[in-house]
């Protein structure tokens, strides 16, 4: 299948500072893409890349197989995106800036159907309302909508979550897989929080410092048999020494000072409790958790002490 | 030789006499002019003056006896010499007060005028002193030169025509100083250097103010009430 | 291209910011006819008191034309700045807002997006005028009633017949539009090098008023670049009160003393508002959004 985003060699200069280099990564259709970074890492920058915000110092994108530098404009037509805050015109109402930019993306919508990509968002009581008094929430909703009202093929969420509260990111996290599973649509969602996306993304990226650091299958990257789990014991040196002398010595990692780590299949957790109890190891805690987790820290996170023992 | 020196003798005798008093024939004009108890004259008014830039208006004169006058522009603004406009011929020989010297002989636009003097009696009087240049054949002053103490001095030109039987003018030219114009480009909030571009015949004349009326008709004695000199 | 258009005129007209401009506008004239009408006849007095001593004036003065002509006199001076308040506003008040990004991922080109971003600035520019028109020039005439102009200039006055002066205020209003055009594609290129929408509108107000000052001075040194300022043109819409006179010094009512000065200032302001829209248009297509 011919993916429906292709970036080759991506890179963004800004004076001295690469903010993107030669970044390439591809995005197959009707999936949802996860891009993984902390702020500043680059994903801003290839996001706006891709939706012509910024020129490219070098690389080529490539979206629906069209090149974007030469395509601009039949390309934009198909994309709807969010990028960071969802700003939209304060002192006019939410209806009329989904009108508006809904005119922008080529389209002249009826009321009816204005109304009804509002209710979609829940926020058709709310239409007529200006939306300098509304939440962020609300403005995040309305953003969707807006992203949405032309029915693009691709839909570019950047930091979606941002400054909502737990309820704003669980409907965000269904309307993503909504947007895949029903109307098969392609997603491409950034974030710097893993366990926003993990759950969402069918395909992951992390990048840091504007360089590809892993990219791969979800499925492959969470896979279970890689997990990582943490011991934390009254004593940790003793239960380290009785471990090895277990059954459980070929699974052991390293010791911390905070804990041991093992790294075992996730199936295999209930029996690692039942021997630790066996074994009489006094338990403080136990924490499972994929290796992209680490990794993504790792890399991520400056200072970060690599808990894992590769 | 004899007969000839009596013929000089008379001639300075009759010139003597006429220089020390020139009365009847001011008061032979002043009879003419007093025919006309009120007018109404339409014209035109030119302003001339170097740093004015005016155009060619229609007017409206008033006069009545003993020596309201006025110069109305219907519903328009009109620029004249200060004081000088009201200064016209009726009003120069309203007062009956006065000495009228003979001055000699001039010509005014080819035309032979004698020169009289006309001197106030009053002291007190605005008017200095008048000289006026009088066609004694047809009893019509044709130019007249008024020094007055507030508003310096002006002149006087006339030309006669279809009025002339009345004593009144065609055409009446006011000659007559200005001072200086200049404001300061910040109050007018000019950039460039703008001065007005100076004819030939100007700088000549520079400083000499003018102002020309051309009278197209009268309408005489037919009544005027005080009301239309009031402002 | 027309549909945006449309669109940043209907933006520009839904902002309370617009009104501003309208609001000072209406106000300010407001005051000059109320303390004209109140006190018009010793204004005049003053103004005149300079000619008053060798030349009496008679006739309203004061009336429609002359209260039209010290309004634009006092306000075209000052309009920049309320233009400046909208068209610096343009493209960083987007940015601001955060609105720009939304907008440029919508299948628009950006030179149709800024070309008619820039059309929207001059149409607000020009119903200010208008509204200064209706304000300044037909609201006193129907006040002060319509008469002859007598102007002041620096080293001679003018009188306009009633008849010769409707035509005047036509072009001198074309003019200023022009002018004030100008100072709108200033401030609308201003706007394209910051987010916030202090920056440009001080800077674009900062600009006119600078360079206003060296128009201005008579100082020597100053009066070879002035030329060369669209500030000094900008008045130029005075031009057309100021009427020709023949050899024997009487004004020829319909003419203008010198119009190759109004079209070669009119030439000047209009290279400016070319040049200032073709570097908007070279750096907007080269901008990153950053915002």
């Amino acid at each position: 299948m011919q993916p429906l985003v292709k970036i080759t060699a991506l890179t963004k200069q800004f004076g001295h500072l690469t903010a993107v280099d030669h970044l390439s990564f591809s995005v197959e259709p009707a999936s949802v893409y996860g891009f993984l970074g902390q702020n500043g890492a680059g994903k801003s920058t290839t996001i706006r890349m891709l939706t012509g915000l910024i020129m490219p110092s070098s690389g080529e994108i490539e979206i629906f197989g069209l090149s974007l530098a030469k395509h601009k404009k039949e390309i934009l037509k198909q994309i709807g995106a969010v990028i960071e805050k969802p700003d939209v015109y304060q002192y006019l109402s939410a209806y009329d800036n989904l009108q508006l930019f809904a005119r922008l993306s080529g389209i002249r919508p009826t009321r009816v159907s204005l109304m009804d990509q509002l209710a979609q968002v829940g926020l058709a009581d709310r239409a007529k309302d200006k939306v300098a008094g509304f939440s962020q929430g609300m403005k995040q909703r309305l953003g969707i909508a807006i992203a949405l009202v032309h029915q693009p093929q691709l839909i570019i969420l950047d930091e979606p979550t941002n400054g909502l509260d737990p309820q704003g990111i669980a409907d965000i996290r269904h309307l993503i897989i909504h947007l895949r599973t029903e109307l098969k649509k392609t997603v491409i969602v950034s974030s710097h929080l893993l366990s926003e996306i993990e759950q969402v993304a069918t395909q992951l990226l992390i990048i840091h410092k504007g360089k590809k650091v892993k990219e791969g299958n979800a499925s492959e990257l969470f896979d279970p048999a890689q997990t990582v789990v943490q011991l934390s014991t009254e004593q940790n040196e003793t239960a380290w020494a009785v471990l090895q002398a277990s059954s459980w010595q070929p699974y052991l990692q390293r010791i911390t000072p905070e804990g041991i780590i093992l790294k075992v299949d996730r199936r295999q957790i209930p029996a690692l409790h039942q021997s630790l109890v066996h074994l009489q190891i006094p338990l403080i805690s136990l924490q499972p958790r994929h290796s992209l987790e680490d990794y993504f820290l790792q890399v991520t996170t400056p200072g970060y002490v690599d808990t894992l023992s590769n | 030789m004899k007969k000839i020196s009596l013929i000089c003798l008379s001639c300075m005798l009759v010139a003597g006499i006429q220089a020390q008093d020139m009365t009847p024939l001011v008061q032979k004009v002043r009879a003419k002019i007093e025919q006309v108890k009120d007018y109404v004259a339409v014209g035109t008014m030119k302003t001339d003056v170097s740093f004015i830039k005016a155009p060619i208006g229609k007017v409206k004169v008033y006069f009545k006896k003993p020596d309201l006058f006025s110069i109305k522009k219907e519903g328009g603004i009109s620029l004249l010499p200060k004081g000088g406009v009201s200064i016209n011929m009726s009003s120069l020989m309203a007062t009956t007060s006065f000495v009228a010297l003979s001055a000699g002989e001039a010509v005014v636009d080819g035309i032979k005028t004698r020169v009289v003097k006309l001197l106030p009696m009053n002291e007190n009087s605005e008017v200095i002193l008048t000289t006026l240049y009088i066609q004694e054949a047809t009893l019509l002053v044709l130019k007249a030169v008024t020094s007055t103490r507030e508003n310096g001095t002006y002149e006087m030109t006339m030309q006669y025509g279809a009025y002339q039987q009345y004593g009144l003018p065609d055409k009446v030219i006011f000659s007559f100083n200005t001072k200086d114009y200049k404001l300061p480009k910040g109050i007018t909030l000019e950039f460039e250097e703008d001065t007005k571009p100076l004819t030939e015949a100007e700088k000549i004349k520079n400083r000499k103010g003018r102002v020309e009326i051309n009278y197209s008709s009268y309408t005489i004695n037919q009544g005027l009430t005080d009301a239309v000199f009031k402002k | 291209m027309w549909t945006l258009f449309q669109i940043e005129v209907y933006k520009i007209f839904r902002r309370p910011r617009t009104y501003i401009a309208f609001a000072a506008i209406t106000g300010l004239i407001g005051i000059i006819q109320f303390g004209l009408k109140l006190d018009g006849a010793q204004y005049v007095e003053f103004m005149m008191r300079d000619i008053t001593s060798s030349i009496t004036i008679e006739g309203n003065i004061l009336n429609g034309y002359q209260v039209c002509y010290i309004v634009l006199q006092v306000l075209l001076v000052h309009v920049p700045l309320l233009i400046a308040l909208v068209a610096a506003d343009m493209i960083s008040g987007e940015a601001n807002m955060g609105t720009l990004r939304l907008l440029l991922t919508k299948p628009i080109s950006r030179d149709a997006f800024l070309v008619a971003k820039f059309m929207a600035t001059m149409v607000y520019t020009l119903l200010l005028l208008i509204w200064l028109a209706i304000l300044a020039l037909f609201l006193n005439m129907l006040i002060f009633g319509t008469d002859d102009l007598f102007l002041l200039k620096s080293s001679y006055v003018v009188l306009l017949r009633e008849n010769d002066i409707f035509w005047r205020y036509c072009g001198a209003f074309a003019f200023a539009a022009l002018a004030m055009s100008t100072v709108a594609a200033l401030g609308f290129l201003l706007s394209l090098f910051a987010n916030n929408s202090i920056g440009p509108i001080v800077a674009t107000m900062s600009i006119i008023v600078f360079l206003t000052i060296l128009s201005t001075l008579n100082i020597p040194l100053f009066s070879y670049v002035k030329p060369y300022l669209f500030t000094t043109h900008m008045i130029g819409w005075k031009e057309f009160f100021d009427i020709k006179v023949n050899a024997s010094n009487e004004a020829l009512s319909g003419t203008i003393q010198h119009p190759m000065r109004i079209v070669q200032s009119a030439l000047v302001l209009l290279a400016h508002i070319v040049l200032f829209l073709l570097i908007s248009i070279w750096v907007f297509r080269k901008k990153d959004i950053l915002s």
